[in-house]
């Protein structure tokens, strides 16, 4: 794309060609306004493409396998381990990994902060992938995917915390999608659905708010069924929806800064000025959210400890790799987003969202499957397991850039011109 | 034209809180209180003293579910020596309702047999967890399963805190949760006791009204307690189960892979307290930061009115 930009290439962003009355076709507008050809010699020239065939190449069938030969083929199969990578992996690092989404729409829509609003869309689209993801690694996870209305229409168990779940996901993602039909009008050139969206904005945010706290939640309280099973430093069946959506708070965040920046270094053909401009200013503002959220959740956590008496454990050796998910995801990020902060270096606080991101996955994984069944052995997920998760992951980081290129995100579309 | 919106906005959020509220409160009705069992639920206590060891009850089981043949008989004792993942004995299968393992207690000259299968709990965490409600606790004691509507989450595998239910990974278009119970459809139902129960030749198993089984464990036990350990498991573990355990005393409980640091209370309990707040965060959270919004920019409102006039 580089080499495009550099002959003086100019992706679309309005809805009429540069310097005539006429319209891009939706075909023009899908090709970026490249002919196939050169669409498909910059396919070609990404490096990053060639990984991604080399991925489905492996992966696909092994995917198709999952579903053709079942579970146990791919999986371990375990009865003592029932949730693998799929569900740890894709359902509990992905979904607050995805908190951006609420989190821009609150502060922009909400509290009104309009300086946001350059990665407002970018917020909501981080969030929307991330839960539709979570999604399609829940049908891969699964035994029968095709009943997954069951729980809405079927039969109904109210009382489970999974049943709030998968009700609060299945709105959210809608309430996403409504929340992105502005960025898809401007690009398609609709009027209506826009101005009814922007009519009903602050509904959508609230209850944007509302169903993320509770099933962020609720995917920490799935664990509270399982005392005994969970090691105790990583449950406490009072305070672990808390936990959970109190660090979905900074993941989200440090997820959407990790984001940004790759958009910046590698997708800089497509953001405008004003997403440029303005990045480095709101990745320190998010910075600030990021570490007021992480100073809560560590007293949390130590509140949580003390509320129990826990506090021989952390001598134990599962203690220890307690203190270091601690220090590693929590006082580290922390620690380097303040003086990122202090020291107004855009930087420090990026390497800072790495080490947060990479603190939530240790602990949803810790959670999930490593603390799990600390009594009994430790699971190593199949290797297919593995390369499925990769596969679906590659997929999410595929559709996700195709957004990114097309619809108005990065850039703001100009509609004056028309 | 902005005075309009905020009204439907808030006609369409009260509407919607009702909705929820609905739902929050069913949510809330369903978690509250303790339920306890039902009285005249039956149960099965096993002395587990007398076991010898013979299978015969796997093989009963077998025949009775209807299960695939095993790959080894069930007169082969060789399979007390098997080992599954992490050093553990054999525990059951989709194919495996009910198992016996041998336990060597230091201590004690003979080995100790344990038979394994669902315990049918007063208050069952795979019933409670389930968000298609498929499990069902009968007045009869028994849980059993609905098939049709599970989905294949595996939550109740997660919740089941003795790791009862097992699922049919090999099935690629029916995968289905697989666990005793209790021969429900075949005998329970009818009064008759499950087929383990009556074939093991040694009487190992009583079965009878729950309540009823409780007095006759503890007068066993006070009659002789240099045979039993004073506990019978299940009483109240996890808000008790209707299969209940005598062990002897030089064999006690945690020796023989049972989980004696279960508590009392059902696994529900430790649900109880993210389910209250529920309700809590529907109905309050849309006033509390509609309210924010509208003081976040309340200088843009009056900046506007000022315009206006």
């Amino acid at each position: 794309m580089k080499t495009f930009t550099a002959q003086g290439f100019q992706p679309v962003d309005q809805l009429t060609k540069p310097g005539s009355r006429t319209e891009w076709t939706l075909k023009e507008k899908l090709l970026l306004g490249l002919s196939p050809g050169d669409y498909l010699k910059q396919l070609v020239r990404n490096p990053l493409n060639w990984v991604f065939a080399i991925i489905y190449a492996i992966g696909l069938p092994i995917l198709v396998g999952r579903f053709y030969y079942g579970l146990g083929w791919a999986t371990h199969s375990s009865y003592d381990y029932p949730w693998g990578l799929f569900l740890g992996w894709g359902l509990f690092c992905m979904v607050p990994l995805s908190a951006s989404g609420f989190m821009l729409g609150t502060t922009v829509e909400l509290f009104g902060r309009k300086d946001f609003k350059p990665i407002e869309r970018l917020g909501l689209l981080n969030g929307l992938l991330g839960y539709l993801f979570a999604v399609i690694f829940l049908q891969v996870d699964l035994g029968q995917p095709w009943r997954l209305i069951y729980p809405m229409f079927v039969s109904l168990g109210p009382a489970a915390v999974l049943f709030l779940v998968a009700w609060h996901v299945a709105t959210y993602l809608t309430v996403q999608v409504a929340e992105l039909v502005p960025a898809a009008s401007e690009m398609m050139g609709w009027q209506k659905p826009k101005k009814f969206v922007k009519s009903i904005v602050l509904g959508l945010t609230v209850s944007g708010i509302i169903l993320s706290t509770l099933h962020q939640g609720a995917l920490g309280a799935l664990f509270t069924y399982a005392p005994g099973k969970v090691h105790p430093l990583w449950y406490n069946y009072s305070f672990q929806w808390f936990h959970f959506f109190c660090s979905s708070i900074f993941a989200g965040l440090s997820m959407l800064i990790v984001v940004s920046t790759l958009s910046k270094w590698f997708l800089g053909w497509r953001c405008d000025a004003n997403f440029l401009k303005n990045l480095d200013r709101i990745t320190l503002g998010l910075a600030k959210g990021a570490s007021l959220a992480l100073i809560t959740y560590f007293v949390i956590k130590l509140t949580a400890i003390a509320h129990d008496n826990e506090w021989a454990l952390l001598f134990t050796g599962w203690g220890q790799w307690y203190i270091f998910e601690i220090c590693f995801g929590v006082l580290l990020p922390l620690f380097l987003y303040t003086s990122a902060i202090r020291n107004q270096s855009v930087r420090v606080a990026r390497f800072a969202a790495l080490f947060a991101v990479l603190g939530i996955v240790l602990n949803r994984l810790n959670t999930a499957l490593i603390t799990y069944n600390w009594q009994l052995y430790q699971e190593i997920p199949h290797w297919r397991e593995i390369v499925i998760t990769i596969t679906v992951y590659a997929t999410y980081i595929l559709v996700y850039r195709a957004c990114l290129c097309r619809l108005p995100i990065l850039f703001t579309w100009k509609s004056d011109s028309k | 034209m902005k005075k309009l919106n905020r009204r439907a906005f808030l006609k369409g959020g009260l509407a919607s809180g009702v909705a929820v509220a609905a739902v929050g409160s069913a949510k809330k009705a369903n978690a509250a209180g303790d339920f306890g069992g039902y009285p005249d639920s039956m149960g099965v206590l096993v002395d587990m003293t007398k076991c010898v060891g013979c299978r015969t009850c796997e093989a009963a089981c077998n025949k009775e579910q209807g299960l695939p043949a095993p790959a080894k008989p069930f007169t082969d004792m060789s399979v007390y020596e098997e080992q599954r993942h992490g050093g553990l004995p054999r525990r059951t299968t989709e194919k495996e309702y009910t198992i016996v393992n041998r336990y060597e207690v230091e201590g004690r000259e003979q080995p100790l047999f344990r038979k394994f299968q669902c315990n049918h709990c007063q208050e069952p965490g795979c019933l409670t967890s389930c968000f298609v409600n498929a499990y069902t606790k009968t007045p009869e004691g028994a849980v059993i399963y609905d098939a049709t509507v599970c989905v294949g989450c595996r939550t109740c595998m997660i919740s089941c805190p003795f790791y009862v239910p097992t699922y049919s990974y090999s099935s690629p278009t029916n995968p289905v949760i697989k666990k005793c119970i209790m021969c429900y459809d075949t005998r329970l139902k009818f009064g008759r006791p499950p087929a383990c129960v009556e074939a093991c030749p040694q009487q190992v198993m009583t079965f009878g009204k729950r309540t009823d089984l409780i007095g006759l464990a503890h007068k066993n036990i006070q009659d002789r307690p240099d045979r039993y350990v004073d506990h019978v498991y299940g009483e109240h573990e996890v808000g008790g189960t209707s299969w209940m355990y005598l062990t002897a005393v030089d064999a006690p409980f945690e020796k023989i892979g049972f989980d004696t640091h279960l508590g009392k209370q059902p696994i529900i309990y430790y649900v109880k307290e993210f389910l209250a707040i529920v309700p809590m965060v529907l109905l309050i959270w849309p006033a509390l930061f509609t309210g924010f919004h509208l003081l976040a920019t309340r200088k843009d409102a009056q900046k506007n009115e000022e315009s206006e006039s």
